[in-house]
C-alpha cells in the first residue's frame, strides 16, 4: 500500500508538471492559434523552464531534506533552517556582483561552494549528532551572517542596480529562466538525488546510532561527506538559477517518512517526488494569484511553510516528534 | 584455532594496546569502573570508530567484510538506548540484518509481540532495551558484543537475559563479550571474567579465580561483607603495577 501511496505521490508530481505546462490554457490556445511557431516557442522557452525548474528544485530540496534529517537524525535539520540555501544565495551574489562573474554557471560554482561552506560551519557549530536546539541555532546563525553578507555584498557592489536586481532572485523565483539555465540546475540536482538516493541502506540504519551503524561497517565520515557535498552540490545550483526557495526541505521529508514507515534514508526519493509536487503546486498558486501579479514563489513556501514549522515546533514541544 | 582472535586492540587515550582470544562457546563478562575502557575494548573488537587493530572470527576479518556479511559474524549493542526515529519494533530489528523468520524468533524469546503495535518512542525504557536487545541477538552472529545489556531492565528479565545469552553461546561456534556492573552475576554467568582498569586488562580469568584475588579491592575500592559489597575500609592506592595478574 505504501508503494502505491509514493508512485501516487510520484505520478501526481508528473501531473503537475503537466499542468504547469499547460496552464493558464487560454494564454497558450490563443497564442497556438494566432501563430502555432509563437506558441510552441512559448511552451518550450517559457513554460518548460519554469515547470521543469519547479520539478527539479521541488524535487531536490526534498531529497537534500531527507538526507540531512537523517544524517542528524533531526526532523528539522532542512536545507533552509541549516542555513545551506542563505549560504548557497551568498555565494552566487559574491560571483556575480563583487568577482563580476555574472553567468549562470559562475554563479552555480559560487552557490555550490558558499553552501558548502555553510554546511561544513554547521557541522563545526553544532556538532555531528546536533540536539535541536544547538542545530537550529546554529542554522540560525549561520543563517544571519550569511543574509547579512549578502546585503553587504550587494550594498558594496559596484552596480548601482544591485539591490534592484538581486532582490526579486533572492526572493526565489522560477520565471524567465533558458534552457540553458535549466540544465544548469537540472544536471547536479539530478546527481544529486541519484547519488543520495543509493546511500538511503546507511542512511536507515543510522537510526540505530552512529556505533552500530559503523559495527555495521559503514564508513560514516563517508557518508556525511558525501551528503554534505551532494546537498551542497544540488541545492547549491539550483538556489544559483532560482534563489531561495524556503521549507519545502523541512516540509516534504516529513510526509515522506509517513510511507515509509519511519525510516529515514528510504524517504530521500519519495522525499524528491513530494518536494517536486509541492513546489509544482506553490508555483501553480503563485500563478493563479488573485492580484492580478505573480507572487516569488519563496513568498508562497513560506507562506504554507512557516505555520506547519510552528506545528512541528509545538509538536516536538510536547513530545511527538516524528 | 579459536573462534575470535582479537589483535592489537587500541583506542588512542581509551584503551592499551590489547591481544584478547576467545574460545567457542564461551560467555566473557568484563567489569570495570567507570571510564576503565570496557566500552573502548567492545567498540575496538567491533571495529567502530577510530579504534585500531582487527578482530578475526574463524580467521575472516571483521574490517574488511561488507556490511552485509557483518552481522552474521558480530553485533554490537551499545549502552545507550537513544534511537533517533519511531520506527515499529520489527523495522528496528529487521535494520540489524536479521531474515524475518529470525526476527519472528527473537520477538517470541523477548516477548515484544505484545509491544508490536506502538513505535519504539511509545515504548518505556526497558521495553525499547529487549527491543535493541533483540535487534544485536536476531542475526545470530558468531560474536555478541554487549554493553550493559541488563541495564534499564527489571530483576526477572535481567535474569531471563543473562540466561538468553548463556544459551546463545552454548551452540556451537558463537562467543559473547558483556560487559556489566553487576559482579555478582557476572560471576554466575561467566565463562571467563576480564577486569579493566585505566584502559588495560587487569586480571582475566576463571570468574572465582579473578574474584578470589585482591584485584577487584584494587581496581573498585570495594569488598566483600558477608552477602554483599561495601566501600573498602581503607582508601585503596591501586598499585604503580595495574596489570597484576590474579
Amino acid at each position: 500500500m505504501r508503494h502505491g501511496v509514493i508512485l501516487s505521490v510520484g505520478v501526481l508530481a508528473l501531473l503537475g508538471f503537466a499542468a504547469s505546462l499547460l496552464l493558464p490554457w487560454s494564454s497558450l490556445q490563443a497564442l497556438l492559434a494566432a501563430d502555432r511557431d509563437l506558441g510552441l516557442t512559448f511552451l518550450l522557452e517559457l513554460r518548460l523552464p519554469r515547470a521543469a525548474l519547479a520539478l527539479v528544485y521541488g524535487a531536490m530540496l526534498g531529497s537534500a531534506g531527507a538526507a540531512i534529517q537523517a544524517l542528524f537524525g533531526n526532523p528539522l535539520a532542512s536545507p533552509d533552517l541549516t542555513g545551506t540555501t542563505s549560504g548557497a544565495a551568498l555565494g552566487a551574489v559574491v560571483t556575480a556582483y563583487i568577482i563580476g562573474a555574472a553567468s549562470s554557471f559562475a554563479m552555480a560554482i559560487g552557490a555550490v561552494a558558499g553552501a558548502l561552506a555553510s554546511l561544513l560551519l554547521l557541522i563545526g557549530l553544532a556538532g555531528r549528532r546536533a540536539e535541536t536546539a544547538t542545530l537550529l541555532l546554529a542554522g540560525l546563525a549561520i543563517s544571519a551572517l550569511a543574509g547579512a553578507l549578502t546585503t553587504l555584498a550587494l550594498a558594496l557592489a559596484p552596480s548601482p542596480f544591485a539591490f534592484y536586481d538581486a532582490y526579486s532572485w533572492l526572493m526565489g523565483s522560477l520565471i524567465d529562466r533558458s534552457l540553458p539555465q535549466l540544465g544548469f540546475a537540472a544536471v547536479p540536482a539530478a546527481v544529486a538525488i541519484l547519488w543520495l538516493a543509493r546511500l538511503a541502506g546507511p542512511l536507515d540504519r543510522l537510526a540505530l546510532g552512529e556505533e552500530v551503524a559503523e559495527s555495521l561497517g559503514h564508513d560514516l565520515g563517508r557518508l556525511r561527506l558525501q551528503i554534505i557535498c551532494l546537498s551542497a552540490l544540488g541545492v547549491g545550483a539550483c538556489v544559483a538559477i532560482c534563489g531561495a526557495i524556503g521549507f519545502i526541505g523541512l516540509v516534504a521529508p516529513i510526509f515522506a517518512r509517513r510511507l515509509t514507515g519511519g525510516h529515514a534514508g528510504r524517504a530521500i526519493l519519495p522525499a524528491a517526488a513530494i518536494g517536486a509536487l509541492l513546489l509544482i503546486l506553490a508555483d501553480l498558486a503563485s500563478r493563479f494569484a488573485p492580484l492580478g501579479r505573480t507572487l516569488p514563489i519563496g513568498v508562497v513556501t513560506a507562506l504554507v511553510g512557516a505555520p506547519f514549522f510552528l506545528w512541528l515546533v509545538a509538536r516536538m514541544r510536547w513530545g511527538m516528534a516524528r | 584455532m579459536s573462534l575470535v582472535d582479537g589483535l592489537g586492540l587500541a583506542l588512542a587515550g581509551r584503551l592499551e594496546r590489547t591481544n584478547l582470544r576467545l574460545e567457542a562457546g564461551t560467555l566473557t563478562c568484563l567489569v570495570g569502573p567507570n571510564g576503565s575502557g570496557k566500552t573502548s575494548l567492545l567498540h575496538a573488537l567491533a571495529g567502530i570508530g577510530r579504534s585500531s587493530g582487527g578482530t578475526l572470527i574463524n580467521g575472516e576479518d571483521l574490517r574488511r567484510t561488507s556490511p552485509a556479511r557483518r552481522a552474521a559474524l558480530a553485533t554490537y549493542l551499545p549502552a545507550s538506548r537513544d534511537l533517533r526515529w519511531p520506527l515499529h519494533p520489527r523495522d528496528l530489528i529487521a535494520l540489524g540484518g536479521a531474515s524475518p523468520e529470525q526476527i519472528d524468533d527473537y520477538a517470541a524469546l523477548l516477548e515484544l509481540d505484545g509491544i508490536e503495535p506502538r513505535t519504539v518512542d511509545h515504548l518505556s525504557t526497558g521495553e525499547r532495551s529487549r527491543v535493541l536487545i533483540a535487534r544485536a541477538l536476531a542475526p545470530r552472529p558468531k560474536l555478541l558484543l554487549l554493553d550493559e545489556p541488563t541495564a534499564n531492565l527489571d530483576p526477572l528479565w535481567q535474569i531471563r537475559l543473562m540466561d538468553v545469552v548463556r544459551a546463545e553461546v552454548a551452540q556451537a561456534d558463537r562467543a559473547a563479550v558483556v560487559a556489566m556492573h553487576d559482579l555478582d552475576a557476572a560471576r554466575r554467568y561467566a565463562d571467563r571474567l576480564i577486569v579493566m582498569s585505566k584502559g588495560a586488562i587487569a586480571a582475566d580469568g576463571g570468574p572465582d579465580q579473578v574474584m578470589g584475588s585482591g584485584v577487584i579491592r584494587e581496581v573498585f575500592g570495594i569488598e566483600r561483607d558477608g552477602s554483599h559489597w561495601r566501600a573498602a575500609a581503607e582508601p585503596v592506592r591501586p598499585s604503580a603495577d595495574r596489570r597484576s595478574s590474579p
